[in-house]
């Protein structure tokens, strides 16, 4: 799959191959954790989602003659910060009164929600979900090759757009490398004869992919991210 | 910034047919090379996203279909339109609210460009906002003023010094209306400068000094500009000033054509339908829309790589079932050889000519597109004999290294023995935005290079003789020259011979222009019988004389090309020396 996003010629010989390798990237992105690491290049300390940060501050004011029965309505708003609101609280009782009272709950943005973002980009300029919602087996290769040059044009644009992507390793792939002592676990995968400390010394097989920056487009929070492509009507 | 006039910024506005950009480079940093500014567009419903290149398409939406702030921008959560990516993807699905190309009907003399008239041909139980083509630019421009606000709060757009570039083919009312909707959108000191020349300066600015080597005196620079609707020529000279220096001076400008990359990607989508529906398929119109589309792909990767014989050209299907419901054909290289190359640059002589239009009785108020689409005719044409030494290209199209040695060979078939030289370097998308901000830099240090070249045509003043009247046969109308061709900014001349004028009623002029005359001085007359393509008439001018009614004052009529670079003309009572400014009717004839 990696190197499917640097390589010009998509066609592949050995269909099964790349649509095996198509279907991990796939998978990738729904793998939450990929997906935030792709996403959230600088994780910042975010607070769960839907944590309740709104701080009711009773205050007593005594100029105040209804009594509000104060009936919560919960408006879901994304704030950056804690937001402090002043509920004034009065103390003479004569009446009777509803008032509404915004409750500001912060709510995060779900972990998938870039993750679904990317999908609908991902549909809208290359037709992926299209691509590989389709039941190809009966299928010409011929026909699949055509399709697949649609979607190759379409996800490259919109993946070089939104993604930039660099490879863990600089070096060519083949080179000797060696992986000296206290190296990051998690940027190199070790294979083959594995053993003692390090350092190693091995051949680089696969120069690795890492998102250098993620720039997706800006979109407001109230937007239903699981509305990935929306349904077209057109109107007669 | 304490003071409004001192501009930090030398700002270049390409305001494009189908895309604009904006060049942008401090003032008194005259070494830098001036940069692209993103601009935040709606790239889809509730998205935007910053793009170097802004669509010019604006996108009118009903009241219904889209949700609240869907088309939010960053400095707008309530805007009601869309210009830019999202707007031109719309225009292949609900082409009855999306206005493009607006640029080409600000210089169609045949319709009122003052008037709401765009979306063209929207259907009457359309209830779409509709707009001029001066408001549509003044919207284009308006975004450029609100995203370069938004990024630069601290130096406000409308106080930078600002160049807006217009085709050389641009006449002198066409360039009116550009500065009128720069007016609209609050920018009143801007100065117009022509995009073939901006491209040279882009060059120039892309050289630094050493471009000075790749030209000498006497050279014919020729720009061909190929953008996605409309194709413009220069011809620039490189002068010696007497001390050794360099000099630039613009010799020549073409006619307006409409003709540009998309009509090559339609005409291979038109070919290629014609194929399929031999073949018994039907292509409706998303589908066309879908091929061009494909085409454009195909025209791209060929002209890019020799070795490629044939593209595949897909048209999905346009349901969730892609391949399924897909027609896919190929696209060979001599099909795209015989319909881009050979339909749009054919091997002609020097001496040829495009084939002009055969005039239908009735024609429909449509764009005047250009009737043959051989650039290379129309090239021979605006040459017409004269031999460039050197030549720079600009526009999208030309990118493909291939159209442009094609364009070279026909053009050295000319030349005999010569060969013209590739100035290159310049950055064919950006170029021009970038090139006008080296300019407005220019203007605002009064250091660096100036290209000259004053007014690109002569312009007259048509006058009806008053001769015996003969039935069926139309008084002799006089053109009288009132700008010559090359008069500089700033400047104004006089036709010294006296009118007379009613005051108290509207006085009209008809209104002519010429490519081609470049000897005509001021007061110069021609009959408009026999000028015949050598002139042009474009919108009237008129003006109305207060006073007491009926009394018939004598004036003399006045032109002046101002610091912006539009021409202004007057009739000045010879008794006062009151002036009075001509308006241009843009009421259109139709």
């Amino acid at each position: 799959m990696r190197r499917r996003m640097t390589d010009p010629s998509v066609v592949d010989p050995a269909p099964p191959g790349f649509f095996a390798r198509l279907a991990l990237a796939f998978r990738v992105l729904f793998d939450a954790v990929l997906a935030r690491k792709l996403l959230l290049p600088e994780p910042k300390a975010l607070p769960p989602a839907e944590k309740v940060v709104d701080r009711v501050v009773e205050k007593v004011v005594d100029r105040v003659v209804e009594k509000p029965v104060e009936v919560e309505k919960i408006v879901e708003r994304v704030v950056e910060k804690v937001v402090d609101r002043v509920v004034e609280k009065p103390v003479e009782v004569e009446k009777i009164v509803e008032r509404v009272v915004e409750k500001i709950v912060e709510k995060t943005r779900p972990p998938e929600e870039g993750a679904l973002h990317l999908l609908s980009i991902l549909q809208r300029d290359g037709r992926l979900l299209d691509f590989l919602g389709e039941d190809i087996a009966g299928l010409k290769d011929a026909d699949i090759g055509a399709a697949v040059r649609l979607v190759h044009q379409g996800c490259k644009k919109a993946l070089s757009t939104y993604v930039v992507l660099a490879p863990v390793r600089s070096e060519a792939e083949g080179a000797v490398i060696v992986v000296d002592k206290g190296f990051d676990a998690h940027s190199i995968r070790l294979s083959g004869d594995v053993k003692g400390e390090p350092p190693y010394k091995g051949t680089l097989a696969h120069a690795g992919w890492k998102a250098v920056e993620v720039k997706l487009p800006e979109r407001p929070a109230f937007v239903d991210a699981r509305v990935v492509a929306p349904a077209e009507v057109e109107v007669r | 910034m304490t003071s409004s006039t001192a501009a930090r910024f030398a700002i270049g506005i390409d305001l494009g047919t189908t895309n604009t950009a904006v060049g942008f480079v401090a003032v008194d940093d005259d070494k830098a090379s001036p940069a692209a500014l993103p601009l935040p567009q709606v790239i889809a419903a509730h998205e935007h996203a910053p793009r170097p290149l802004l669509p010019s398409f604006l996108y009118l939406p009903s009241s219904s279909e889209l949700p609240e702030g869907a088309l939010a921008l960053p400095w707008d959560e309530k805007r009601g339109y869309a210009v830019g990516s999202w707007a031109r993807d719309r225009a292949a699905s609900v082409p009855g609210r999306v206005i493009a190309s607006a640029k080409s009907w600000l210089c169609h003399p045949g319709v009122d460009r003052r008037a709401p008239i765009l979306p063209f041909g929207a259907a009457a139980d359309s209830d779409v906002e509709k707009l001029s083509p001066v408001q549509v630019q003044a919207r284009l421009l308006g975004h450029l003023r609100e995203a370069w606000d938004a990024a630069h709060a601290d130096a406000p757009f409308a106080e930078q010094r600002i160049v807006l570039t217009v085709p050389a083919s641009f006449d002198a009312v066409a360039r009116q209306l550009t500065e009128e909707a720069a007016a609209q959108a609050g920018l009143v000191d801007v100065v117009l400068l022509e995009e073939p020349q901006a491209a040279l300066y882009a060059w120039i600015a892309s050289h630094g000094d050493a471009w000075r080597k790749q030209v000498q005196p006497g050279d014919l620079i020729l720009v061909v500009d190929i953008g996605g609707g409309t194709t413009d020529f220069s011809l620039i000279e490189v002068k010696d000033d007497g001390a050794g220096n360099l000099t630039l001076e613009r010799k020549a400008v073409g006619d307006h054509i409409l003709l540009g990359g998309d009509n090559m990607d339609l005409a291979l989508a038109y070919r290629v339908r014609a194929r399929l529906e031999a073949e018994g398929r039907s292509v409706d119109d998303w589908q066309l829309r879908a091929l061009t589309h494909s085409c454009r792909a195909a025209k791209e990767a060929m002209l890019e790589n020799d070795a490629l014989a044939e593209q595949t050209v897909v048209i999905p299907g346009r349901g969730s079932k892609l391949i399924g419901g897909s027609i896919s054909t190929s696209l060979s290289r001599a099909e795209l050889e015989e319909t881009v190359l050979q339909g749009f640059f054919p091997d002609v002589a020097a001496d040829a000519r495009p084939i002009a239009a055969r005039r239908a009785g009735l024609q429909t108020l449509g764009l005047p597109y250009a009737h043959d689409a051989a650039i290379t005719r129309h090239l021979a044409a605006f040459l017409a004999g004269q031999k460039p030494a050197a030549l720079l290209f600009n526009g999208g199209v030309t990118r493909s290294p291939r159209l442009q040695q094609r364009v070279v060979d026909v053009v050295n078939s000319w030349l005999g023995d010569q060969k013209v030289r590739v100035l290159s370097g310049a950055d064919l998308d950006l170029a021009v935005a970038r090139g006008a901000a080296a300019y407005a830099r220019v203007r605002a240090s009064n250091k660096g290079l100036r290209i000259k070249g004053g007014t690109a045509r002569a312009y007259y003043v048509g006058i009806e003789k008053s001769e015996l009247a003969v039935p069926g046969i139309a008084p002799r109308v006089d053109a009288v020259c009132i700008a010559p061709r090359g008069m500089e900014e700033g400047s104004e001349a006089t036709i010294d011979s006296e009118l007379g004028l009613v005051v108290g009623e509207p006085a009209h002029f008809r209104f002519f222009a010429s490519s081609k005359r470049e000897r005509d001085a001021v007061g110069a007359v021609v009959d408009v019988a026999r000028a015949g393509d050598d002139l042009t008439e474009i919108a009237p001018i008129e003006t109305t004389l207060a006073g007491n009614a009926g009394v018939l004052v004598p004036v003399t009529l006045r032109s002046r090309v101002t610091e912006v670079g539009t021409l202004e003309l007057f009739a000045v009572e010879t008794a006062s020396s009151t002036r009075h400014k001509l308006e241009f009717q843009v009421r259109g004839e139709g």
